[in-house]
């Protein structure tokens, strides 16, 4: 059941050149390729369909839709049937009538006649259909009703049993019409392939991979088939429970940096369903088992409904009044600037809060705090990408739409895995390689993409580690050896001096693919065969993600990916571009918004007098004109003593940062620490104030995705703690005595777009006339910029850079033989504050450490044996799964939960210009252990996880109760 | 604020500029990296680390140190 607010045009838009035609007397004019059904729809006229959606390509297989045509004696179906200039149609006629009519009665006798009990009654097509053709009486035998509800499909009665497996979704077969709207779901829009109509006629049936529960499928639980389905044979669990929705909330999923336009459908202020928007710029009416059905955690009773304070760590909270909790934290902070200096404190915002709440942080430490200790959560993921694009090509930021892929000829991606860190992009990518575009992956392991359901990578290089430079040295080399450059495309856009030592650096021959395969573990065949394809196969497009920053030469990586696009002319078109993926939704925008401590909002350096003279006009302060700490400085300052108070704003460091015994002693040492959140985190731990925080669905705001798209975040809720985190921020500010007074938060976008020239003419009224648009918006694109640097680059020239490669000090040695490094599952998200309090642990329930076979036989491991991972800083033990997925000498894990400590292990080692950390490296080894540490099964006990199901998870908690 | 962290990171920012930049300008460019990235109290750090005679500084490191001493002195 697709948004119950959406208006089904039938089938998808199309794009020829127009074609004017006749429908039930009225003329119009469409683009060519559009099917009859849209255009009579988009007249006005709804033909009678079911199995035709407009985001599935036309099936013709219901037989509802028939059409007349002048000329033409049969009745051609209108969802197939293309316009064509001067075509004259008739949508009724007492023909069509009846056909229509014996139609729609043979789907309803097979169909239970329990409509006024069914999930989907007043918005079920099925039912639409009887009414529109009048089906009044049914001459036919129905099928038996009222269908018993169980566990599972047996195989006999696969026909009659609802499959309740799915946490989210039950598929009641009795209610299905076999339009294989499902089946076309998951293949068009998920490109996952899972199910498919088996049996034939009245016979057949959808079934889920080889007829298993949905649960045990290759299911990913996207949600795509129940969105598509036109009866309740697949709907949401909770239309059964709650009831059906009343109103709907357009919104922005706040989990990753896709950033999908949902709807938000609710009843009694409860959410029944999270539905894809099919008018969402980013998603097209998509979404991933993330932001479609985990968003439980909204209401999770472990949310904090009362601000907190206590003096000491040791002591237990206190709950207090907001306003006894503002005046504590304020008083401190005071006490603390007093006694310690005004840049004894500092602030942290988050990349999942909204831009206006980033803003509003900044804005308090630059004011209230009078200082610019102002870091954000992206210091740990994307500072890189910021650094090595603004020195290249002049902007901070990806450089095309998402919707760029669908032009693209060779797609290269580095260090990133979108299938299961973007999913819904990583559909599109999908689509996009089976119409035949060619992928080149550099991973250290085999990604899904690598193989996967009718899509097999042209190229593999399976990158060892910490290398990545080394390898875009070698496609360089082979690009500028082999007379691969475009010439003509560099001479007139890029700066010529920099380009010719560029290019004598990397024609080196200590640079050749031959001479680094000892280093990077690639053939060099592979990296020849990778560069002639990106340099000669039309449109270029790069993604790239953590696998690239999250290195000591993260920023060197970004600008040899820039390099390599500036050198094959792949940037300022559609199709190409330099595209970073980011992990969470709004990375993007909290670095936009000003909270790195040597650049106020747009990128713009504290040094710059007349950047600060504006903002110390609007602000009435003086803003200071050196740079303030970065989160690692303050953790080292905190240990100096001379950093001790500290405001967090949505970031549980605690979890996230490396080098954790580090992080756990700088925040200890802290005199007051602030936390603003849902959950009491494990920075909550070293806190003295807690402030309770509001979920994305509590509050209005903007979020900014991948592509600087900038999407509205609307309030579907009251906040449940009374004030949403940009109000808390307010006040805070207001306690310190520094005047805030927004009544909303478009109060804050007009100062933003007042002080920032990329926002200038960003306005919540023109979001809401075009939906979303993407930055930079000023005068000159007064609706946006989809694609980046056409024509010139924003720098003015490109500019390239010697990116000598250099090796991290974190090698394998002989203690330390293994490389380990780390990644996300597609169910789980980050730090899993949010995802583990869902049932998406029925998917992935604990974190794993993938080995290769050879590497797990001379440890003596076998699958799901306790595997302990010792590094240079510290000691974790997770169980393990051999796999061939990871080459030998390398090891990975996700780092979803805190009982697996993946950042005790992490080293302090970062990127030298950004001091991003290496969470990609970290040289380990690997024995078999009997159990888990102590810590993590204490960790693992109180650890808030909803119903923790699957085999694996049910051995592990035996096996920690036995031990 | 530790002085062998500091010492590693402008070792570090220095491996990218030897490359990056002529002989005569990579001092220049990593002192302007130090400047605009880092706060003042790690810039006094490193510039006191090298009065005290700059132990684990490489070459280019110290070339950038003395002129990130001589430019916060100007
Ligand atoms: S489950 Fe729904 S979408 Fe799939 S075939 Fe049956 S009715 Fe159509
Ligand atoms: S939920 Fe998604 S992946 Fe699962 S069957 Fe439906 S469309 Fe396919
Ligand atoms: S792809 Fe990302 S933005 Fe879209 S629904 Fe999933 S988590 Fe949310
Ligand atoms: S809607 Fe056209 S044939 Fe089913």
């Amino acid at each position: 059941m697709y948004s119950i607010d959406h208006h089904d045009l039938g089938t998808p838009a199309a794009a020829g050149a127009s074609v004017t035609l006749e429908i039930d007397g009225q003329t119009l004019t469409v683009p060519g390729g559009t099917s009859v059904m849209r255009a009579a729809a988009l007249a006005g006229t709804q033909v009678p369909k079911l199995c035709a959606t407009d985001t599935l390509k036309a099936f013709g297989s219901c037989r509802l839709c028939l059409v007349e045509v002048e000329g033409r004696k049969d009745l051609p179906a209108s969802c197939t049937l293309q316009v064509a200039p001067g075509m004259k149609v008739r949508t009724q006629s007492d023909r069509l009538a009846r056909i229509r009519r014996g139609v729609v009665e043979l789907y309803v006798s097979e169909h239970p006649l329990e409509c006024g009990t069914c999930t989907a009654n007043g918005h079920c097509e099925l039912q639409d259909a009887a009414k529109t053709v009048g089906l009044e009486e049914i001459r036919y035998p129905g099928r038996p009703a009222a269908l018993a509800t169980a566990e599972g499909l047996s195989p006999t009665n696969s026909h009659n049993v609802c499959d309740t497996s799915n946490p989210y979704f039950n598929f009641d077969p009795s209610l299905c019409i076999t339009c294989s709207r499902c089946v076309r779901a998951c293949d068009e829009v998920q490109g996952t392939l899972a199910l498919t109509v088996q049996g034939r006629g009245l016979e057949s049936t959808i079934v889920a991979s080889q007829a298993e529960r949905f649960i045990d499928s290759e299911c990913v639980s996207c949600g795509a088939c129940v969105e598509a389905c036109p009866t309740a044979a697949l709907s949401e669990k909770p239309l059964a429970i709650i009831g059906q929705p009343t109103r709907v909330v357009t919104t922005t999923c706040a989990y990753c940096g896709v950033g999908c336009s949902l709807k938000a459908e609710v009843k009694d202020e409860q959410v029944v369903r999270m539905v894809p928007n099919r008018d969402g710029h980013a998603n097209h009416g998509h979404a991933c088992v993330k932001g479609r059905f985990a968003w439980g955690y909204t209401t999770h009773p472990d949310r904090v409904r009362s601000p907190m304070i206590r003096a000491s760590i040791q002591d237990a909270w206190r709950e207090v009044s907001w306003d006894d909790a503002f005046a504590y934290a304020a008083s401190e902070f005071k006490r603390i600037q007093a006694k310690h200096g005004r840049n004894s404190i500092g602030g942290i915002s988050s990349s999942r809060c909204t831009n206006e709440e980033v803003f509003l942080v900044q804005k308090l430490v630059r004011t209230a705090f009078g200082n610019n200790n102002i870091d954000t959560c992206a210091r740990v993921c994307h500072s890189p990408t910021g650094y090595g694009l603004k020195h290249t090509l002049g902007e901070s930021a990806g450089t095309q739409a998402f919707d760029s892929v669908m032009h693209a000829d060779v797609i290269f991606i580095i260090g990133a895995n979108p299938t299961e860190a973007h999913p819904v992009f990583g559909s599109q990518l999908k689509r996009r390689l089976r119409e035949g575009a060619k992928l080149i992956i550099a991973d250290p392991r085999a990604t899904e993409l690598v193989r996967t359901a009718h899509i097999a990578a042209d190229v593999h290089l399976p990158v060892r580690p910490g290398t990545n430079v080394a390898l875009l040295n070698a496609l360089a080399h082979v690009v500028v050896t082999e007379g691969l450059v475009h010439e003509a495309y560099v001479a007139a856009r890029c700066e010529p001096a920099p380009f010719a030592r560029w290019r004598a650096f990397v024609a080196e021959a200590r640079n050749s693919p031959e001479a680094l395969e000892s280093t990077t573990g690639i053939p060099a065949a592979s990296v020849r065969l990778a560069a002639r394809l990106y340099a000669t196969g039309g449109n270029g497009a790069i993604y790239y993600g953590l696998g690239v920053t999250e290195h000591s030469q993260g920023s060197t990586a970004v600008m040899g990916i820039a390099n390599l696009a500036m050198a094959t002319g792949n940037l300022g078109g559609e199709g190409k571009g330099v595209n970073p993926l980011r992990g969470q939704n709004n990375v993007q925008g909290a670095c936009d918004m000003g909270s790195f401590p040597h650049e106020l909002s747009g990128y713009r350096h504290v040094s710059d007098p007349a950047v600060r003279a504006l903002f110390d006009n609007a602000w009435g302060v003086q803003i200071d004109p050196e740079p303030g700490l970065r989160i690692p400085n303050m953790f080292e300052s905190a240990l100096d003593g001379s950093f001790l108070g500290l405001y967090v704003q949505g970031e549980d460091i605690a979890q996230s940062d490396p080098n954790t015994h580090h992080v756990h002693a700088a925040l200890a040492a802290m005199e007051c620490v602030v936390v603003q959140d849902l959950f009491l985190n494990e920075t909550a731990r070293f806190a003295h104030v807690f402030l309770p925080g509001s979920s994305f669905l509590e509050k209005d705001g903007t979020f900014t995705n991948a592509e600087r798209r900038v999407s509205r975040v609307r309030k579907v809720l009251e906040p449940l703690v009374g004030l949403a985190d940009w109000e808390v921020t307010q006040r805070l500010s207001n306690a310190l005595g520094y005047p805030m007074a927004y009544t909303h938060p478009s109060q804050i976008m007009e100062e933003i777009a007042r002080l920032t020239p990329t926002f200038s003419a960003l306005t919540y009224e023109k979001l809401d006339t075009l939906g979303s648009l993407q930055w930079p918006c000023n005068a000159e694109y007064p609706n946006g910029t989809p694609t980046m640097h056409v024509g010139q680059f924003v720098r003015g020239h490109g500019r390239f850079f010697v990116t000598e490669y250099v090796p991290t000090d974190e090698r394998a040695s002989r203690r330390f033989p293994l490389l380990l490094t780390t990644g996300r599952v597609l169910s789980q998200y980050n730090v899993g504050a949010q995802t583990r309090r869902t049932s998406n642990v029925a998917w992935h329930d604990e974190d794993r450490l993938e080995i290769h076979p050879d590497d797990a036989e001379t440890r003596g491991l076998a699958d799901g044996d306790w595997a302990g991972v010792t590094s240079r800083t510290g000691h974790t033990v997770l169980r393990a799964t051999v796999t061939d997925r990871v080459p030998p000498g390398v090891v990975y894990t996700t780092f979803h939960f805190p009982e697996s400590g993946a950042n005790v292990i992490t080293t302090d080692n970062s990127d030298w210009a950004t001091n991003c950390p290496e969470y990609k490296v970290t040289a380990v080894e690997v024995t078999c252990v009997a159990q888990p540490l102590d810590w993590q099964r204490r960790r693992h006990a109180e650890a808030p996880v909803v119903g923790r199901k699957s085999k694996d998870g049910e051995q592990r908690k035996r096996d920690v109760a036995a031990t | 604020m530790d002085a062998t962290q500091l010492v590693k990171m402008v070792n570090d920012i220095a491996a990218f500029f030897v490359a990056e930049a002529t002989p005569a300008e990579a001092p220049l460019a990593v002192a302007g990296h130090l400047r605009r990235s880092w706060p003042p109290p790690m810039r006094a750090r490193i510039i006191a680390h090298l009065a005290a005679g700059g132990a684990g500084l490489n070459e280019l490191s110290l070339a950038a140190v003395r002129c990130l001493a001589a430019g916060e002195s100007a």
